[in-house]
């Protein structure tokens, strides 16, 4: 029972991890309509940019907006040289083009920093606290905390900001938003930046309990995708509930069943999804639109 | 558009005067001038490597083509694929003993399951659920090679495995590999010219637009998916028995990159540039071994690659060479001249053609279509109109299987059609063209109706692919395109192409003929020609129901109107009548 409280509050943590990352996957795909498979390189990204930083001698904090400033940098970079020329064009060149970029990014890494990972120091001094059975590592509180008020901050931003309600416009019907004087470019330029922003603050947090590799990206990519699928496609507390379940899931599957395989329960819940209950547990859209 | 010579019957040409073994005859020279060579050439083990690697994966690139080139699928694990494939010949050959042929067969078979359990689990959905599914199987397949010991050996991989006795020199080896390569690239490259190939390619264009004309949206997607990965699991049987070894890093996610770079590169549309992209692959690496010295760096301008092509050159290498010269052979080479085309539609029900009752299709509270009745009679032609918004298009949309009715039923011709797909409708007798012209974009106006005229239970198209091309040659001679068959569709006007899809849907025979809107955005002379067309088409005692705004060619084509608002009846009769009810004038223009 102590173990399982302990493998809750770990699986939570990371999960809260998958969940910024499969946030920053849904509202690109809100805004554009297209999943973005580079958006786990963004974590990784971040997270040496931010070994980089510190190795520099930056004290963590500065290190840390210089981290997120240069993701915003790369969101923009990201727009104009992967998706905006590729606007027109269907989804498939796209996505071909987002994998492309996804190689792109983590090879490059590989090539300037070498495959040995690297450690990034957590945030506190202190490693954690005893409460009760459970022990609370300070990194993981960070996380779910960070998580948490990023909800809130979401909410807040899209349901009562005019920016964020012209976020939403354009997301449901660019041509209707254009029409209204919202230019659409700039909002989807800003969903990028978010994006970016949002999935380096996901591989910053995390860096400390992983270790900084260059697979780092696409394996929380892939459970952030699993997550969003689980949640419902396109929801944005079906990604959070997805990434959640699916840390608390992998956890214990790792626990009590195989740590080899602790990647592959993700893939088999995602299949079970996909055949049950392809519309997930908030059941938004499936399909492309006719 | 209006032929004179239209119901002047043409005595037609043979379309194709040879077999087709005969026609393709340089192709099997070709290649076994190759197998020749490969059997008897003195190569250096380096440059055999070479040679050996670039056959076998182009028979896993291969199998991208079938699936990304033709049906418009993405796949990011053909290297797991190739795995398979690659695992079962070495494991079976070196540890359970079986023979090397035996082995082959089962790695294909595993393969092909595999990818028809993730085609079936995941094609019904959206295309990035497949990129993903497929990311996540590379990961595993990976996994499991690694760290199940018992099976695989892990990360030290298979050694000394077995070729057949027949090829047992690294020689005789290679020369039956590329006879298998000149084998699979025939039949993908004769695949785009049958039914299924066709089939793809429409679902790739416009998977809406397929399934309305017949095509099993669902499964030809997963026939080219499984395809994809039986191929994959050939080349890499043949790749283990050439190697003799194996081990996971050759079949890591990075590998399915590499596959799809050289797809793209060469042009992921046929096999030919699947060749010519994977020898390029092969040898550009080996020219500049020096960026191998830097771990990442090769893989990182594969990505830059990647992106450039899609944005330069998205038909590769390839496709901009076969577009050139398609262009060029459509202006030099004229279309056959057709017969007159004949439509007997099917006449099995009584004198009703369509019967709807009490159809009704609500989309959460809104009640788009509530309670209509239609009963369209045979050989006339019967209009659906009403305001917008009135809920004609839904109407058409669950007639055609688009939307699933809400409640109601739906009788074709004696044949219960309401709970039938779109392609089974169409399989019933339904044909319909679309408000916005939905047609197959990548290829020229006779393809696009030789898919209308493939439609299953189609009685007036005979056996074989001459057949099938001189049906569509009537159907778009009888719109008045014939002379332009083999061009593009790209290259016609908007009007044109609206005819387009109206000769795809004659091909197929119909027996009842639903027409959406076709006057929308025609000039007034197309739209006369569109009448006169309308005049032709009923002459020969097709059933027509139009969905219009246009009240004249309503009005004058028209024996018979049913008139919606706010998705109920509001009048149905003899169109005279009808237009001059109360009802119907207030709801068009308002009441006083």
């Amino acid at each position: 029972m102590d173990l399982a409280l302990q493998l809750l509050f770990t699986g939570i943590g990371i999960g809260a991890v998958y969940a910024l990352v499969a946030l920053g996957f849904v509202l690109i795909f809100r805004a554009t309509n297209v999943v973005n498979f580079a958006q786990g390189e963004f974590s990784m990204v971040a997270a040496y940019l931010m070994v980089v930083a510190v190795e520099a001698g930056l004290p963590y904090w500065a290190a840390f907006i210089v981290a997120l400033l240069g993701m915003a940098l790369l969101g923009v970079i990201f727009n104009l040289g992967v998706y905006y020329p590729l606007r027109h064009r269907t989804y498939l060149p796209v996505i071909i083009a987002t994998i492309g970029a996804s190689i792109l990014l983590a090879n490059s890494v590989l090539a300037i920093y070498g495959p040995q990972p690297q450690v990034l120091e957590g945030w506190f001094e202190t490693p954690g606290i005893q409460v009760g059975p459970v022990y609370l590592d300070s990194q993981y509180l960070l996380i779910i905390g960070v998580t948490i008020c990023l909800v809130i901050f979401n909410f807040w931003f899209f349901e009562k900001t005019l920016l964020g309600k012209k976020l939403q416009a354009t997301s449901q019907d660019k041509e209707m938003a254009s029409l209204l004087g919202i230019s659409v470019s700039t909002m989807i330029m800003i969903t990028f930046i978010y994006s970016a922003v949002l999935g380096g603050l996901a591989g910053i947090l995390v860096a400390p309990v992983l270790f900084v590799s260059i697979q780092m990206g696409s394996t929380i990519a892939l459970k952030a995708f699993a997550a969003t699928i689980i949640g419902g496609f396109g929801d944005v507390a079906g990604a959070i509930i997805g990434g959640l379940s699916l840390g608390v899931i992998e956890t214990f599957g790792a626990a009590y069943i195989s740590v080899p395989y602790k990647d592959g329960f993700a893939f088999l819940v995602l299949i079970a999804f996909l055949i049950f209950r392809p519309q997930g547990i908030f059941g938004e859209r499936v399909a492309e639109k006719a | 558009m209006s032929a004179p010579s239209d119901n002047m019957p043409i005595p037609a040409p043979g379309i194709h005067s040879k077999p087709l073994l005969v026609r393709h005859l340089p192709y099997f020279i070709g290649a076994a001038i190759l197998v020749w060579l490969a059997a008897t050439m003195r190569f250096d083990g380096y440059v055999h490597n070479i040679l050996l690697q670039a056959t076998t994966f182009s028979i896993a690139v291969f199998g991208l083509s079938v699936v990304l080139g033709l049906c418009g699928q993405i796949n990011l694990a053909q290297a797991a694929f190739f795995g398979l494939g690659a695992y079962a010949v070495g494991i079976g050959t070196t540890d359970l003993q079986v023979s090397f042929w035996v082995c082959l067969v089962g790695g294909c078979l595993i393969s092909l399951l595999a990818g028809a359990f993730l085609g079936m689990s995941t094609l019904r959905l959206g295309g990035h659920y497949l990129a993903m599914v497929t990311i996540s199987f590379q990961q595993i397949v990976t996994l499991v090679m690694i760290n199940a010991i018992w099976l695989t050996r892990g990360p030290d991989g298979v050694p000394n495995i077995k070729r057949p006795e027949l090829f047992q020199s690294s020689q005789s080896y290679l020369a039956f590999c590329v006879a298998m390569l000149a084998i699979v690239g025939y039949l993908v490259w004769h695949l785009a010219d049958t039914k299924l190939g066709r089939a793809m390619r429409a679902v790739r264009d416009n998977e809406l637009a397929a399934g309305v004309n017949g095509i099993d949206v669902f499964r030809t997607k997963i026939y080219a998916f499984a395809l994809c990965a039986l191929l994959g699991g050939l080349a890499g049987g043949l790749f283990a028995g050439g190697f003799a070894y194996v081990s996971p890093d050759q079949f890591s996610f990075a590998e399915s990159i590499v596959f799809l770079t050289m797809s793209l590169l060469g042009g992921v549309a046929s096999p030919i540039g699947s060749a010519i992209g994977t020898g390029l692959l092969i040898l550009i690496p080996e020219w500049l071994r020096f960026l191998k010295s830097v771990p990442g760096l090769y893989l990182a301008i594969y990505g830059l690659f990647v992106i450039l092509i899609i944005r330069f050159m998205p038909d590769g290498i390839w496709g901009f060479v076969a577009d050139a010269f398609t262009r060029w052979r459509a202006k030099i080479k004229a279309p056959p001249a057709a017969a007159a085309l004949q439509l007997k539609p099917a006449t099995i029900g009584g004198d009703t053609v369509l019967e709807v009752t009490g159809l009704s299709k609500h989309f959460g509270g809104l009640k788009a279509v509530d309670g209509v009745d239609i009963a369209v009679k045979r050989g006339g032609v019967h209009a659906l109109i009403g305001p917008n918004g009135s809920g004609k298009t839904t109407t058409l949309n669950v007639l055609s299987g688009l939307y699933e009715a809400t409640s109601g039923r739906i009788v074709l011709d004696g044949t219960d059609i309401t709970h039938m797909a779109p392609h089974q409708r169409t399989a019933a007798g339904l044909g319909r063209t679309f408000q916005n012209i939905r047609l197959f974009r990548s290829m020229t106006a006779l393809e696009n109706v030789e898919i209308g005229a493939e439609r299953p239970g189609n009685t007036m198209v005979g056996k074989g692919d001459d057949a099938l091309t001189e049906r569509a040659m009537e159907a778009l001679t009888f719109v008045g395109l014939g002379s332009r068959a083999n061009e593009l569709i790209s290259s016609f006007s908007y009007g044109h192409q609206r005819l387009i899809e109206i000769a795809r849907a004659l091909a197929s025979n119909p027996t009842l003929l639903l027409l959406d809107e076709p006057a929308a955005g025609l000039n007034s002379t197309e739209k006369l020609e569109l009448h006169e067309l309308l005049k032709r088409i009923a002459a020969q005692g097709l059933t027509i129901l139009i969905i219009d705004h246009d009240m004249t060619l309503v009005s004058e084509a028209a024996q018979h109107i049913t008139v919606l608002n706010f998705g109920r009846r509001i009048a149905d009769g003899e169109s005279m009548a009808v237009l001059r009810h109360p009802d119907v004038v207030s709801a068009y223009l308002g009441s006083e």
